[in-house]
């Protein structure tokens, strides 16, 4: 990848070649010349010590009003309740607090800021000068010393000759990282066959979300979508949002003849069929469901699942079908699991198979 | 100083500053350093103050950042909330989700100092984008300023990361639904995928410690790294010396402007007064990351309308419009429709980032370049950036499809399918017609000054003929615009030598030669007006 073999003249003359680095006014032969830095115009300020006096009022005026703000923000913080809402139009109502903290706090601030940048503009010197520029590239007698002391040292240090130094250095400079990242083994368990459990299994009833109950069949009517959650699971749980994260079901009621996949059929309780809340995709809830077409929408990235066709992926992103859950009914009439999931819920990965 | 003399001395004659500043001369020698830098000459542009709004930006950031540690608890442990906001008392959530209503609703000013850290954040990420683009598209990236440049995109990509692990801190339903699609993502990557998750969120998802463990990523890790390079930055800024655009008086061996004391101490320390002021003001009236309205986060909850912050949209993007492939092989599963989008999120990145080596590499250039090049000037260069975004922003609109849908009642199906064909042929269709924009730009200033301004005054001639009068273009135009450098092709040259024997030509070679072609062959630039052409037409022997 060297570029030996592009010729000089392939490269731009030098930049400032044709074009003077001395400035010269155009002539017959040099039209395009650097004519140099065009004179320094004198600004306002400059020739009038009236408008240079205004630019200072201004300046000073700015300043000031930054010293009130400040004080506007104390008086503030002080007076106003943190809870205190106001209606300000067109923002509508929100936190006063906020608000005058926030007003203050960036009047003093952009007033120190407009101060300072009118008085650079008007009342300090701007008149353009150069400065020059040198090459970054050492001149070629610091390069040649830099390299015959690296040459002595590393000499010196034998280091070239010693070569089972070098190597076992070498050695040991590669294993003794190795005990950090052996270190970081215990940030977590390994991931075993945990992706392939939930808290699903025989005999668990289908408890409702919303009113913690568990679900009778009579309770999930045509076209609605209940959440659930497996008995024995309860919001104060230590685990509640590692199991719930995995065991999250919705459960619709289907015409018994629009369902048009034959397990699902099988799986399902008088049209009833429950299915994962969480998107193959890469784990959002599925939260929209269509009751016309059967469609359930994951929010996040819009797959889409067609629930009365075992769950297969209609549109989106998403991979594969939803996994359902084996429903039936216990003696005393309500909708219990007949199982845990046949195969693991939420995204895929490696071990999935 | 023991000697009543010289107490007398040193008091009667030097001001206590001076004095302050030879005692720290004597122990840091800064007097060798101000006397490089003190006065040193910074050019001035519009766009060389975007840099400056990444810089007091990120200042911000930190400043408001150390005093929301302060108040938050970096804890997933499960607390009921009884704080003064109404709607959510008596829920269940996290320490952390609950420690943050408390500085949005029982700390005065923590709403305020939360909102500009948010903002702020935006904002930093927005600068370096565009501070990106104005360094690119001017060339500013040549030598010597190469290293400065990556330095600059590592800050860019480190940014996007701690504004991620940031917004996921406060444990809400919309962060956590993006923590929730991170470890997805993670999930897919073949052999090592449920390893590195288990690792990271110390067990199954989400389990009780990424908070904690994001928490020292998001205040120490990422910021500290990135305040070294942002340190490394401004001093490879200094050491460099600014660039500049062509001017009179203007060359690659000097810089041209005003010195930083006390011009732009004034416009630059004035200038983050105005950033942070500006910031406060937004920060008073735009309500950002409401995570009162969106509520803690749970595994089985999510809102409509979910949207990363901007910079992480097209990464969203690419996940959304990915078709859902699925490979099962001998026990396994190759989920390419969430890896494949996760190894081109870098790659995006890294093709913009590798770009200065790959000119180097085709114009063979080893000179140091100081004077900016016009956009319209490189047109290749330019073509490729303008390309570059389309892909860029295609992904943002492929990131928000849902909002697009329902803002414009379109078909997401048909946005989706859009996404995707635009991802390959928009950059195609963007190159082509910026390279051939730039060169109607070049083609419009050679015209202006072989022929001068249309100045829009119509004469007409004693025989009838109406003309455009032609304003001639002052020596200072004629300069600007004749400034820039041309390149010619590097061409591979004859096979074969003098004695008939013949060279080798590597497959590199040739591909280089053919990259030098596009870059600067006849149908890629316009060749500048020479001073034979100039005379020629001036002389009064053409036409008009």
């Amino acid at each position: 990848m060297s570029s030996q073999d592009i010729p000089e003249e392939n490269l731009p003359a030098e930049q400032d070649a044709p074009h003077g680095a001395a400035a010269r006014p155009a002539d017959e032969q040099h039209p395009f010349a650097d004519p140099g830095l065009p004179p320094h115009e004198h600004r306002v300020q400059d020739i009038d010590e009236q408008a240079a006096k205004r630019s200072e009022r201004t300046v000073a005026l700015l300043f000031t009003l930054s010293m009130l703000a400040t004080i506007g923000f104390i008086a503030s913080f002080v007076a106003i309740p943190v809870d205190k809402s106001v209606y300000i139009w067109p923002l509508g109502h929100i936190s006063a607090l906020n608000f005058a903290l926030g007003m203050t706090l960036g009047v003093a601030l952009f007033a120190i800021g407009a101060g300072a940048v009118h008085w650079a503009r008007t009342l300090m010197s701007d008149e353009e000068v150069a400065d020059e520029r040198h090459p970054i590239e050492a001149p070629p007698e610091t390069r040649a010393k830099v390299h015959a002391d690296f040459k002595q040292g590393a000499k010196e240090s034998v280091i070239g000759r010693r070569k089972l130094i070098r190597n076992t250095m070498f050695g040991a400079l590669t294993l003794v990282p190795l005990s950090g990242v052996v270190l970081l083994r215990d940030l977590g368990p390994l991931p075993g066959t945990k992706l392939r459990h939930t808290l699903w299994s025989k005999g668990k009833l289908l408890v409702n979300m919303n009113t913690d109950e568990p679900l009778r069949p009579s309770d999930v009517a045509v076209g609605s979508l209940t959440f659930a959650k497996p008995e024995g699971l309860e919001e104060h749980d230590e685990e509640f949002m590692t199991e719930i994260a995995k065991a999250a079901l919705m459960i619709i009621r289907l015409e018994p003849d629009a369902i048009k996949d034959k397990r699902e059929l099988e799986w399902s309780h008088e049209g009833i069929v429950a299915y994962s809340k969480i998107c193959t995709h890469v784990g959002c809830p599925i939260s929209l469901y269509e009751q016309q077409t059967h469609h359930a929408l994951c929010p996040c990235h819009q797959s889409t699942f067609d629930l009365a066709d075992g769950a297969r992926v209609i549109f989106g992103p998403a991979g594969h079908a939803l996994p359902q859950l084996r429903i039936g009914v216990n003696d005393e009439g309500y909708l219990e699991a007949l199982g845990d999931f046949e195969e693991p819920v939420g995204p895929a990965f490696w071990e999935r198979g | 100083m023991s000697t009543a003399a010289n107490e007398t001395r040193s008091r009667g004659k030097a001001p206590a500053g001076e004095r302050v500043a030879d005692w720290a001369d004597g122990r840091l020698g800064i007097y060798s350093l101000a006397k490089a830098n003190m006065r040193k000459i910074f050019p001035d542009h519009w766009s060389f103050m975007l840099g400056e709004v990444c810089l007091y930006s990120f200042v911000i950031i930190i400043l408001t950042g150390v005093y929301l540690t302060l108040f938050f608890h970096p804890s997933m442990n499960e607390v009921t909330y009884h704080g003064s906001y109404v709607p959510l008392q008596g829920q269940l959530m996290s320490e952390a989700y609950a420690s943050t209503l408390d500085i949005s609703f029982d700390v005065r000013g923590g709403l305020l100092i939360r909102q500009i850290h948010h903002w702020a954040a935006l904002i930093f990420l927005a600068g370096m984008f565009v501070h990106m683009m104005r360094v690119f598209f001017t060339g500013a990236f040549r030598k010597p300023r190469e290293i400065n440049w990556l330095f600059g995109f590592l800050l860019l990509v480190l940014g996007m990361f701690t504004g991620f692990t940031g917004y996921s801190l406060p444990d809400d339903l919309l962060s956590g639904t993006g923590i929730r699609f991170m470890e997805g993502a993670i999930l897919s990557v073949p052999i090592v995928g449920t390893y590195i998750s288990f690792f990271l969120f110390g067990g199954e998802f989400p389990g009780h410690d990424f908070v904690a463990r994001f928490y020292s990523i998001h205040i120490l890790l990422l910021p500290g790294i990135m305040l070294g390079l942002v340190v490394g930055h401004l001093i490879l800024v200094f050491y460099h010396k600014h660039t500049q655009f062509a001017g009179p008086g203007k060359t690659n061996k000097n810089v041209v402007g005003m010195p930083l004391l006390p011009v732009y101490m004034a416009k630059a320390g004035g200038f983050f007064f105005l950033v942070f002021g500006v910031i406060a003001a937004v920060s008073a009236i735009a309500t950002i990351n409401p995570i009162w309205a969106i509520g803690p986060y749970r595994p089985d909850q999510v809102s409509t309308g979910a949207q990363p912050d901007w910079y992480m949209g097209f990464s969203e993007g690419l996940i959304r419009v990915m078709p859902g492939w699925e490979i099962d092989f001998w026990g396994h599963t190759l989920v390419l429709g969430v890896f494949v989008p996760l190894l081109i999120f870098p790659l995006v990145l890294a093709s913009i980032a590798v770009y200065p080596f790959i000119e180097s590499w085709v114009t063979g250039d080893k000179r140091e370049h100081h004077i900016l090049d016009r956009p319209r000037n490189a047109p290749t260069r330019t073509a490729f950036g303008v390309a570059w975004l389309t892909v860029y922003f295609v992904l943002l609109i492929g990131g928000g499809n849902d909002l697009w849908a329902t803002h414009f009642h379109l078909s997401i199906n048909a946005i989706t399918w859009f996404v995707r064909i635009a991802f390959f042929v928009g950059p195609v269709l963007a190159f082509i017609a910026t390279k051939r924009i730039c060169l109607g730009l070049q083609r419009r200033d050679k015209e202006k000054v072989l022929h001068g301004r249309e100045s829009g005054i119509i004469k007409r001639l004693p025989h009838g003929e109406f003309i455009e009068v032609h304003e001639p273009l002052s020596q200072e135009q004629l300069h600007t615009l004749t400034a820039h450098e041309q390149y010619k092709p590097a061409e591979i040259g004859p096979t074969v030598d003098e004695n008939g024997v013949e060279r080798k030509v590597t497959g590199t070679q040739k591909l280089r030669a053919k990259l030098s072609e596009s870059y600067y062959g006849e149908d890629s630039q316009i060749a500048k007006p020479t001073v034979e052409e100039y005379k020629e037409i001036t002389s009064g022997h053409g036409h008009h």
